[in-house]
């Protein structure tokens, strides 16, 4: 089963070179994701939940040069990557289901969505720093394609502003990881190694204050972390529905699966130290973001918000530092991404049916097209945590998490109140979205609307929603692999 | 059982949804089957007398956090099972009979079944997460019931701001919760039950009162008790078989059988105590108040589910939890009754609301007719009947410790009285008072036969409750001075509300009472509806406008693009200076070397 990783990783590549070769691009793309999905299930299926090691290991040596630095092509997985890589594979076959056969310059579409997709799962089966960063720029640079290329108005400006703050992130993370390189007592980029190293002594409450706020920056601007958020919005609103199913739903989740493998473990004391200003920030996305999320008149605009207001939840679990609140995390990246994956495709849908996504003219979508509006409200549910679907689970975890955490840091309870607050918030803008978009009579704009022809249309839609129904109503499968996991992050 | 109990709804929910919706009949009879299904399993746990909890399902655990899906068949649990799940079957042979021509008939009834579903969680719940969940779904499936006329812009928006006023309630209920676990690390009831037995006085009162009160939140906002009681009479834009439902037996009930849930925990906090008491009562009062002055059928037994609301919550808070189930449970039977009655006159004449359209409504629909005469008596506290035996039992025990409550509880009872007699006078005694009344008819017997079975209990439920073996439970305090008195009392104010409401309203062609500044008042529920606007809605707009603002010519505006600007000008700048001019280069080149010999002459040499 040790082959499995790299066929994972193999299978995009082969699947890219047949596209330019002149296979047909939609299909291949979608073979090749379909293999994506079911390899990734097999590896869930032979993985061991009990082991606290990294499993299906694999390490090839690339560069090896005596006392100056070697580096291995070093894979494997634990509970929480394997959490990653089947939101990774779901997603990815939804974007490429829903996504038009006769798009323009296809073959390099398809190609751009393959490769922002191998470079997350690269990034989440690397056990190597160098090559999870490397694999995450494989991923950004299609991101912007896709947006430059095939985003809708306005789109040469979002692409270059997203590029920007993105690459300014990424630099910053690399100033991070290269101080986290640095002070390390022998230098390596191996995770594994790290951990052996680092198994009693860590860095100094010096080394730590150094590197965590690079990281936090770092990976911070990546998720969109108030104030660095301005580029999530005008990005996610202007992008193609696959490229912003995959950045909001998989990429982004990048950042918090960062944080977790070098921050929780590594630099506890960094995290207390700026715990008042990562409070402050959390709150803003959750109160401030969630604020202007009221005002969007825009369907796509307002789910883009919803998205960044979001992560202020995934912040919270960080904050609580401890296994509860870290499980929740991890529980709610998946949720989140699914549901947002959900949201977005289905605004895709809406916007070819309706040509629009201003709730000014749009309404009554219920009585024409029923299968699509019950999968909205069911994303949007999703969306504001109500219990069966996965978001809430993770939410109930982190809010006890964080209040458990509270212990050690008494203002964690004024911010668990006022980030509880949101709550409200996003059950307005979701009911208000949900009101004018599926309810109330029927707009000219969707007065020719028709619901999806057969199964096969809503299938995408349908493997998100099932894979909310998943993790909301088991989410003791990812508390059970998550286990190790958390031993391994000294949290239990 | 307890499978059964909860699984036969969902069951049906998901059923009809996936595939059965396509045949109207095959969805309804499920519905239907799964309820009886539901309803015989609780017969048997009600029966068989147990009281332990159980898990039954591992949610998840992650170090000492373990939720569990479970069961408590305690007997406040077993009590709440029967009565709910009996109600809403009748309900359910009503809702066919009411909504047979509606052509998502089958949509409702999935509806139905999930919110049956819901409440039978929240009643089954064996720990505090389990209950929150629940209280969630119960929120949603009331939002989609509430909205299932979604084409109908009023349906559409009572049925948002049903949901968003019941999710702040869940904010208070969670927070509340996250409390209890803090102070007693547990949120299972019978693990709390002890730690607080074995440690009772182990917890600041300050903490405490303000868990108890997030707890309360909850039932605020879903037993819809001031301030948020707004939600109540919006909710009347759904189905009427939906009003009933979420009015009499189940959804507003819960809040209060919360309550009485976590009762050990409230009673530690006199504080909190104290508060429940005055929110309940100013509840009933200010309800009844409002309840005088509507002309909607609907909304003025909404309003009068209000107060009633409000007695049990008093009764809570006067430290008086078994009193309150009773009321609870009689209130479900003739308030049921009320609904589906009203539901059934609304049938009969095409969808009219309005009382002052009805009259001479007795000969045509007689069995309607005589039900709601019962069940507005039993409401009112007709000696024998439901109501009587649980107000008189909740008046009691304010009678001692609480005379202010006793005292506007008892003008309270007047109040109903007055206000049901004149209902019942305006709309079915008297002329014709339009021309819908002339076509009406009585309804079939899918609506019939439920009015009656209800009215039956609503006749002898009162004492039966007290001979059912739940004498432990439900061990209505006997105050035996006093009682008398409060008796006599209740039987006074019930004679001279009905009487003066009679006397009033009998034969009369409009309102005939327009008192300035008053009416208004009560006409616009204390103008409760546009402080909600002005205060929620407007507030919340008015942060998010400023805040926009600020995000964009500030964060956006100033910051991001200001970063640009400059990166710009200094482009720009280094621009002019790289050319590609040889000879600038060299003057450059020059200047530099001038510069840097200057420094080195003047401070290092």
């Amino acid at each position: 089963m040790n082959f499995m990783l790299q066929f994972l990783l193999i299978t995009p590549v082969l699947a890219c070179l047949a596209i330019i070769i002149g296979a047909p691009a939609k299909r291949t793309a979608l073979f090749s994701s379909l293999i994506g999905l079911i390899s990734t299930v097999a590896l869930a299926w032979g993985f061991d939940a009990e082991a606290e090691a990294f499993q299906f290991i694999t390490k090839i040596p690339v560069a090896e040069h005596q006392d100056l630095f070697t580096l291995h092509f070093h894979l494997g997985i634990d509970g929480m990557s394997l959490a990653m890589l089947l939101l990774t594979s779901v997603v990815t076959l939804s974007a490429v289901c829903i996504s038009p056969e006769d798009i323009k310059r296809g073959k390099l579409f398809y190609i751009c969505l393959l490769l922002v997709s191998l470079g997350a799962v690269g990034a989440f089966v690397s056990l190597d720093l160098f090559f999870l960063y490397a694999f995450h720029a494989v991923a950004l640079i299609p991101t912007f394609l896709l947006i430059g290329i095939w985003g809708t108005h306005d789109r040469k400006f979002a692409a270059t502003q997203m590029t920007i703050y993105l690459m300014a992130g990424s630099l910053v993370l690399l100033a991070g990881l290269l101080a986290f390189y640095f002070y390390l007592p022998e230098p390596t980029f191996d995770l594994v190694e790290i951990q052996e190293m680092l198994q009693g002594d860590s860095f100094t409450a010096e080394q730590q204050s150094v590197i965590y706020p690079l990281l936090l920056i770092g990976f911070g601007i990546l998720i969109a972390l108030f104030p660095f958020h301005s580029w999530a919005p005008r990005g996610y609103a202007t992008s193609p529905a696959a490229c912003v199913m995959l950045h909001a739903g998989v990429l982004k989740q990048f950042g918090f699966y960062g944080l977790i493998r070098l921050a929780v473990p590594y630099l506890p004391d960094g995290i207390a130290q700026y715990l008042p200003l990562l409070l402050v920030l959390l709150l803003c996305n959750l109160i401030y973001i969630g604020f202007l999320t009221l005002t969007q008149k825009d369907l796509n605009l307002m789910l883009a918000f919803s998205s960044v207001m979001h992560m202020g939840y995934l912040f919270l679990g960080l904050a609580g530092m401890n296994a509860v609140s870290i499980n929740g995390m991890v529980l709610l990246m998946v949720a989140h991404g699914l549901s947002t994956a959900l949201l977005f495709g289905l605004a895709a849908e809406i916007r070819e049916r309706a040509g629009t996504l201003h709730f000014a003219e749009l309404g009554g979508m219920a009585s024409k097209a029923p299968w699509l509006a019950f999968l909205f409200i069911a994303g949007g549910m999703a969306s504001m945590g109500l219990p069966g679907l996965g978001n809430f689970a993770g939410e109930v975890m982190i809010y006890f998490g964080a209040w458990k955490g509270a212990e050690h840091h008494p203002i964690l309870y004024i911010v668990i109140i006022l980030a509880a607050w949101g709550l409200v918030i996003s059950a307005i803008y979701m009911l208000r979205a949900i009101k004018t978009v599926c309810y109330g009579s029927l707009s000219d704009s969707l007065r020719e609307t028709e619901d999806f022809k057969d199964f096969a249309q809503a299938f995408p839609f349908l493997l998100l929603l099932a894979g909310l129904l998943l993790t909301g109503l088991c989410p003791w499968i990812l508390s059970n692999w998550m286990k190790p996991v958390l031993v391994g992050l000294g949290l239990e | 059982m307890n499978w059964l109990i909860l699984g036969a709804p969902l069951v049906s929910a998901v059923l009809i949804t996936i595939g059965l919706y396509k045949n109207k009949i095959a969805s309804v009879s499920v519905s239907i089957a799964a309820c009886a299904v539901s309803f015989t399993s609780a017969l048997i746990v009600f029966f068989s007398g147990e009281y332990w909890g159980y898990s039954e399902y591992l949610w998840f655990q992650v170090g000492d956090l373990k939720v569990e899906i479970g069961a408590m068949h305690d007997d406040l649990a077993r009590l709440m099972l029967l009565m709910a799940t009996g109600v809403a079957l009748l309900i359910h042979i009503f809702a066919y009979g009411y909504m047979k021509e509606d052509e998502a008939l089958s949509r409702f009834f999935a509806k139905l079944s999930l919110f049956t579903f819901s409440v039978l969680g929240i009643v089954m719940a064996n720990n505090l997460v389990m209950m929150f969940i629940f209280w969630v779904l119960v929120g949603l499936s009331s939002y989609l019931l509430i909205g299932f006329w979604f084409q109908r812009p009023a349906a559409a928006e009572a049925s948002k701001k049903v949901f968003i006023i019941n999710r702040l309630g869940d904010f208070g209920f969670l927070l509340g919760i996250l409390g209890v676990w803090m102070l007693w690390d547990s949120i299972d009831f019978l693990t709390l039950k002890s730690a607080i037995k074995t440690n009772p006085n182990s917890t600041d009162t300050f903490g405490l009162t303000l868990v108890a009160i997030g707890l309360f939140c909850g039932c605020v906002s879903k037993s819809a008790q001031f301030p948020l009681h707004i939600w109540l009479p919006d909710a009347t834009e759904g189905p009427t078989p939906v009003s009933a439902l979420i009015h009499a037996a189940t959804m507003v009930v819960a809040g209060v059988y919360m309550l009485c849930r976590v009762f050990f925990i409230l009673e530690l906090s006199e504080n909190a105590l104290l508060v429940i008491a005055i929110v309940g009562t100013v509840t009933a009062l200010g309800a009844a108040l409002i309840a005088l002055q509507q002309n909607d059928i609907k909304r003025i037994l909404a309003y009068s589910t209000l107060s009633q609301l409000g007695y049990m919550v008093a009764a809570v808070g006067m430290a008086a939890s078994a009193e309150a189930m009773f009321h609870l449970t009689t209130h479900a039977f003739y308030m049921a009754l009320l609904f589906l009655g009203a539901g059934s006159v609304i049938y009969g004449i095409h969808h009219e609301q309005d009382i002052w359209k009805m009259g001479g409504l007795c000969k045509k629909m007689p069995i309607t007719f005589w039900t709601f005469v019962v069940a507005t008596l039993a409401l009112t506290g007709f000696p024998g009947l439901a109501g009587f035996y649980s107000k008189e039992a909740i008046l009691s025990s304010a009678y001692h410790d609480h005379p202010i409550i006793f005292g506007v509880l008892l003008f309270t009872a007047g109040l109903t009285a007055f206000y049901m007699t004149r209902l019942v006078v305006v709309a079915f005694l008297g002329k014709e008072k339009s021309g819908v009344v002339s076509h009406a008819r009585e309804s079939s017997w899918y609506m019939t036969i439920p009015l009656i079975i209800l009215s039956i209990f609503s006749v002898i439920g009162g004492w039966s409750i007290n001979h059912l073996g739940l004498e432990d439970f439900l061990h209505v305090h006997q105050h035996e001075e006093g009682t008398i008195s409060v008796i006599a009392m209740l039987i006074g104010v019930f004679v001279i509300g009905t009487v003066l409401a009679f006397v009033l309203y009998n034969n009369r062609e409009s309102e005939p009472f327009d008192i300035p500044m008053v009416s208004p008042l009560f006409k616009n529920k204390f103008y409760s509806d546009e402080i909600y606007k002005l205060t929620f809605v407007k507030g919340h707009q008015m942060l998010a406008t400023g805040l926009s603002w600020f995000d964009r010519w500030i964060i956006d505006g100033l910051i991001v693009r200001g970063l640009s600007v400059i990166s710009n000008i200094s482009g720009e700048a280094l621009r002019l200076i790289q050319g590609g001019n040889l000879q600038a280069y060299i003057i450059f080149f020059v200047f530099g070397v001038a510069f840097i010999g200057f420094f080195l002459f003047r401070y290092a040499l």
